[in-house]
């Protein structure tokens, strides 16, 4: 190509060998710009922080707000002080064991979503690009009639009638209405990469469809799935932690953080402004750490930032 | 696909518009003092560089060459070679955060370019020095039609009213010999095959009558049949207009037909210039002889291909010496620390090579 | 063009019927699960039978296929259909129909999401023009630090804590004080006002499209440098332009075919999201109409109300599919 941009790097050229090529497997390369990159080590530490007062809330606060004796009424909605620098929240437990224990709650649901979703995604995905014509127009259609539905309304109609409200409902909601961004991403991806020669090259030599996709297709697709679960498992904490809020998510006596914000809220605007601030504050930064170490997994994999 | 109107008998340039550049005192170019006995363009030892992540990269190192009025000179060389780079510098548009030109002249009729404020150099394109790019479908803005594409050129460059703009764009199409010219004018890029999209950029370069095209390989994107139209398109154009032309390729086929003069450049070098005959009986330099070699005939069925063996060098880390040694068959050891100068071989002809009479007599 | 618009009408019909088709299903298939809300709303003290079935009658619950779990329940589906088709989407639980609701409280909605809307394309374009021509450099990093701090942001956290420091701490102040002019109070108000319709519902306009902004300065920049990069520009600069018409003519429409299908895209998010903010600023408008159903479990309300959002949103998506067309001449030849 007669293109005017800066030459691409190749191994050693002093002694060129019958195949030079000594390019960086692309995983090599991925891992070459993620430890060079300042934003992956902190977004790391942070999801690193937060999965472990997730799965071992113990270890950020000894009592759990849910333990017997742990809320005590006279404390209700006390402001931080030095003693407490969370201070209490409108049943007087804890403020700090409180969304510490809470993490837990809207992360797990995420996590499950995720895993969800993915599978769905690159399934569904896989099968519409690969296999095209009938197969496809199913699945598009699908995907097409899932798209239509807005995420929140279509999770309230379902969430509204369903009296359980518990994490796998709100999991198997979250997944329903979260599947099809990633599907047609995946779809797009495969399409892409069913054209390049050597999936046919590897279909001349007799390679079975299972065999090409596992091999070829997925490998080279995978990721900008990446790139979108872990943007995506940020979302879905806001998402879960908005239908909580809206009254359709977890109930009480759960402690999770859209309740806190969804008690929180009124008692703010007459000057507790600690009950809203203090779990808003919780939920921004578990989100944002895992949009940033999304980010920071886009710029290593995509190729064009070399 | 027909090219009739381009071999009609009237010249070609029938409408002689009131040519304001030259008088118009608010016009910058106005101001520069043009030497009309200096050649056309001459290039003085241009070096580019490019800053990458794994250090400095010398894209273009010490080239030169002169064109004259009427002149066709092909460069020529494999990707990479640095070659549109120097068409780029040219013309002035390089990006300049990673490239930058760290040397050299460019001379138009005497005034060098590199000089020249941006405000002033913007003007000298496409109004004096016009570039044709390989792939019109990606170089032509698809969300504007081709004839507002062409038009713009008359507006912005010469004040031309819209409706002035938008008839001389249609003249250029016809020029360029795209059939119902008015009507395909308010298409979209899209919509045209590629023989007639390259039309349509060889149609936006003489738009503003310059002096001087550079055509960065027109053709490699095109059917061979089409080429062939292309180049003759071109070739008479020129012809008629008494144009400069830079002909950039890596088709030692296609340059052989238009060339007067040849420059075959090598990881950012110009290694040999020549007249094209010479170039093609007798190669001076072991990398052209290599190219001319590695061409394969028809009588030589049956025999295997010959090829250059190794890879172009890294432009970050260039062999010491002279960058063509490792993969060269006349290499002696002086050639691994003494890069070779552009000697001066009798008959005009340069030759970076310090064993050029050896290459000459094989 | 024309063609392209007829295309997309006739393609839209089967997407508006599947998607109904799924809204459809998933009432069905949860009532189904779970057993019809008209009973749910007595639990103990169940009226006679007559009266049970009255209200089922009127809400569209007393048809048998309702007890199997697992059947589509079409005929229910095409009955539907007929009674949307002529603007009758149930009544909700004290008889009101929910059309009436809906339109009343329409118009509310609409100027909170043109505040939305209108503030985070202009802003968020200008934004993202200004970061992708000073890319890596101090105002582009500002731009995407605060971009994505933004995204991070869910709608109901940055609408509570707007509302207690804006609305509360800032705004009231203002409200207060005799030197600050009244509309700027009002632009800073803690829930709608009546009597400054447009003015109170700045606040929470700009709480809604908040996230969308982010999205679509990033969006836009992105595309503005990829665009910059492209060939073309390079050969609107061989062709000696000015930088300004390179960037402002060639590049820019060309960057905004993107932004402009996100748009399209986050009408639906918009919907959602004034569900939300209504909710939390007070505002009468169709999202709390549904905010408060969920409260009082009228399950007519909110799938009544959800059906006839979908169908605003699909057409919203039609319209905004139409407009793409004529931006890109490419898409109307396909």
């Amino acid at each position: 190509m007669s293109d005017a941009s800066p030459p691409p790097a190749a191994a050693d050229a002093e002694t060129p060998a019958p195949n030079a090529d000594q390019n960086r497997s692309l995983w090599g390369d991925v891992r070459y710009q993620l430890v060079r990159s300042p934003l992956f080590w902190i977004s790391s530490v942070m999801v690193l922080v937060i999965l472990t007062m997730a799965f071992v809330p113990q270890l950020w606060a000894s009592t759990p707000p849910t333990a017997r004796g742990a809320c005590d009424l006279l404390n209700a909605r006390e402001k931080p002080s030095a003693e407490h620098w969370f201070g209490y929240t409108a049943s007087g437990c804890d403020m700090w064991a409180s969304v510490v224990y809470g993490t837990g709650k809207s992360v797990i649901v995420a996590i499950l979503v995720t895993i969800g979703t993915v599978l769905l995604g690159v399934t569904l995905g896989t099968l519409a690009g690969y296999f095209g014509g009938f197969t496809d127009t199913v699945i598009s259609r699908i995907t097409d009639d899932f798209f239509g539905l807005p995420f929140i309304l279509g999770a309230l109609v379902f969430l509204a009638i369903f009296p359980d409200r518990n994490i796998w409902t709100i999991t198997l909601v979250l997944t329903l209405f979260g599947w099809t961004s990633l599907t047609r991403v995946m779809r797009g991806s495969v399409i892409a990469t069913k054209q390049a020669d050597y999936v046919d090259a590897a279909r001349a030599v007799g390679a079975g469809h299972f065999f090409i996709i596992r091999r070829h297709i997925i490998s080279n697709s995978i990721a900008p799935v990446v790139v979108l679960a872990t943007i995506g498992l940020g979302s879905f904490i806001g998402a879960e932690a908005t239908l909580t809020y809206l009254g359709v998510g977890y109930q009480r006596p759960t402690v999770s953080w859209g309740l806190l914000v969804a008690e929180g809220q009124n008692l703010a605007l007459a000057g507790f402004w600690h009950l809203l601030v203090i779990p808003a504050s919780f939920i921004v930064v578990t989100v944002l750490s895992f949009i940033l170490l999304g980010d920071a997994l886009r710029d290593a994999l995509d190729p064009r930032h070399r | 696909m027909l090219s009739t109107p381009v071999i009609a008998e009237e010249p070609l340039m029938s409408n002689v518009h009131s040519d304001t550049v030259g008088t118009d005192p608010r016009n910058p170019l106005a101001r520069l003092a043009f030497d009309e006995s200096a050649p056309l363009l001459e290039v003085e030892d241009l070096e580019v560089e490019f800053r990458t992540r794994d250090g400095v990269a010398h894209a273009v190192n010490k080239v030169s060459f002169t064109l004259e009025a009427g002149q066709t000179l092909g460069i020529l060389g494999e990707s990479g070679c640095g070659k549109s780079v120097t068409a780029q510098a040219i013309m002035g548009i390089l990006d300049t955060p990673p490239a930058r030109i760290t040397g050299g002249e460019v001379r138009y009729r005497g005034v060098d370019l590199l000089k020249l404020d941006e405000k002033v150099r913007r003007r000298v394109r496409a109004d004096r020095i016009a570039i044709i790019f390989q792939d019109a479908l990606s170089s032509l803005n698809p969300v504007f039609t081709v004839g507002w594409q062409l038009a713009e050129l008359f507006r912005q460059h010469r004040q031309m009213s819209r409706a002035d703009a938008r008839r001389r764009a249609v003249e250029m199409l016809e020029m360029v010999g795209i059939p119902a010219a008015k009507e395909r004018a308010g298409d979209f890029p899209h919509q045209f095959s590629g023989g007639m999209r390259q039309r349509v950029m060889i149609a936006m370069a003489l738009a503003l009558e310059p002096d001087i095209i550079i055509a960065d390989e027109p053709t490699t994107a095109l059917d061979v049949t089409v080429q062939a139209q292309v180049m003759d398109l071109l070739a008479t154009l020129q012809r008629e207009l008494q144009l400069g032309l830079i002909l950039i390729t890596h088709d030692m086929g296609v340059v052989a037909d238009v060339a007067d003069e040849i420059c075959v450049m090598y990881a950012g070098h110009a290694v040999e210039r020549a007249d094209v005959y010479d170039i093609y009986e007798r190669p001076a330099h072991p990398y052209t002889k290599a190219l001319l070699e590695s061409i394969p005939r028809i009588d030589q069925k049956g025999q295997s291909l010959t090829a250059i063996t190794g890879l172009p060098p890294v432009l970050v880390n260039p062999p010491p010496g002279c960058s063509f040694h490792p993969r060269c068959t006349f290499a002696r050891d002086r050639c691994t620390h003494d890069e070779p100068p552009l000697y001066e071989l009798p008959g005009g002809r340069r030759s970076a090579c310090h064993f050029w009479e050896e290459v000459l007599e094989s | 063009m024309g063609r392209y618009v007829a295309r997309r009408v006739l393609q839209f019909i089967p997407v508006i019927l599947g998607t109904l088709f799924l809204l459809h299903l998933l009432s069905t298939l949860t009532i189904q699960i779970v057993g019809d809300p008209v009973r749910a709303l007595f639990g103990e003290n169940a009226p006679p039978a007559s009266v049970i079935a009255q209200m089922q009658a009127d809400y569209n619950l007393d048809d048998p296929c309702l007890q199997q779990t697992g059947n589509p329940c079409l005929g229910l589906f095409v009955d539907r259909l007929g009674q949307y088709a002529q603007f009758d989407f149930g009544v909700n639980f004290r008889g009101r129909p929910i059309t009436e609701l809906f339109v009343e409280r329409f118009p509310v909605t609409v100027r909170l999401t043109v505040i939305a809307l209108v503030f985070e394309a202009v802003v968020g374009i200008l934004l993202g023009i200004l970061a992708g021509l000073r890319k890596d450099r101090f105002a582009d990093n500002l731009v995407r630090f605060s971009t994505v701090l933004l995204i991070a942001f869910p709608v109901f956290v940055f609408g509570t804590l707007a509302q207690l420091l804006l609305g509360l701490q800032v705004g009231l102040r203002i409200r207060e004080s005799s030197w600050a002019p009244d509309w700027l109070g009002q632009m800073l108000n803690v829930g709608y006002n009546a009597d400054y319709p447009w003015l109170s519902l700045t606040l929470p306009g700009l709480v809604l499209g908040a996230f969308s902004l982010a999205a679509i300065a990033r969006l836009t920049r992105t595309s503005l440098i990829e665009n910059l990069r492209s060939d073309y520009v390079r050969t609107a600069r061989a062709k000696g332009l000015t930088t300004r018409r390179v960037v402002g003519v060639h590049t820019l429409r060309n960057s905004l075919i993107p932004v402009v299908t996100y748009i399209g895209i986050d009408i639906g998010l918009l919907l959602g999201g004034a569900l939300v903010t209504e909710g939390i600023f007070n505002i009468p408008g169709v999202g709390q109409l549904v905010f408060l159903a969920i409260r009082a479990n009228d399950t007519p309300v909110i799938v009544g109300v959800v059906t006839l959002l979908t169908i605003v949103f699909l057409v919203a998506n039609l319209l905004v599919d139409i407009f793409y067309a004529a931006l890109d001449p490419r898409i109307r030849y396909e």
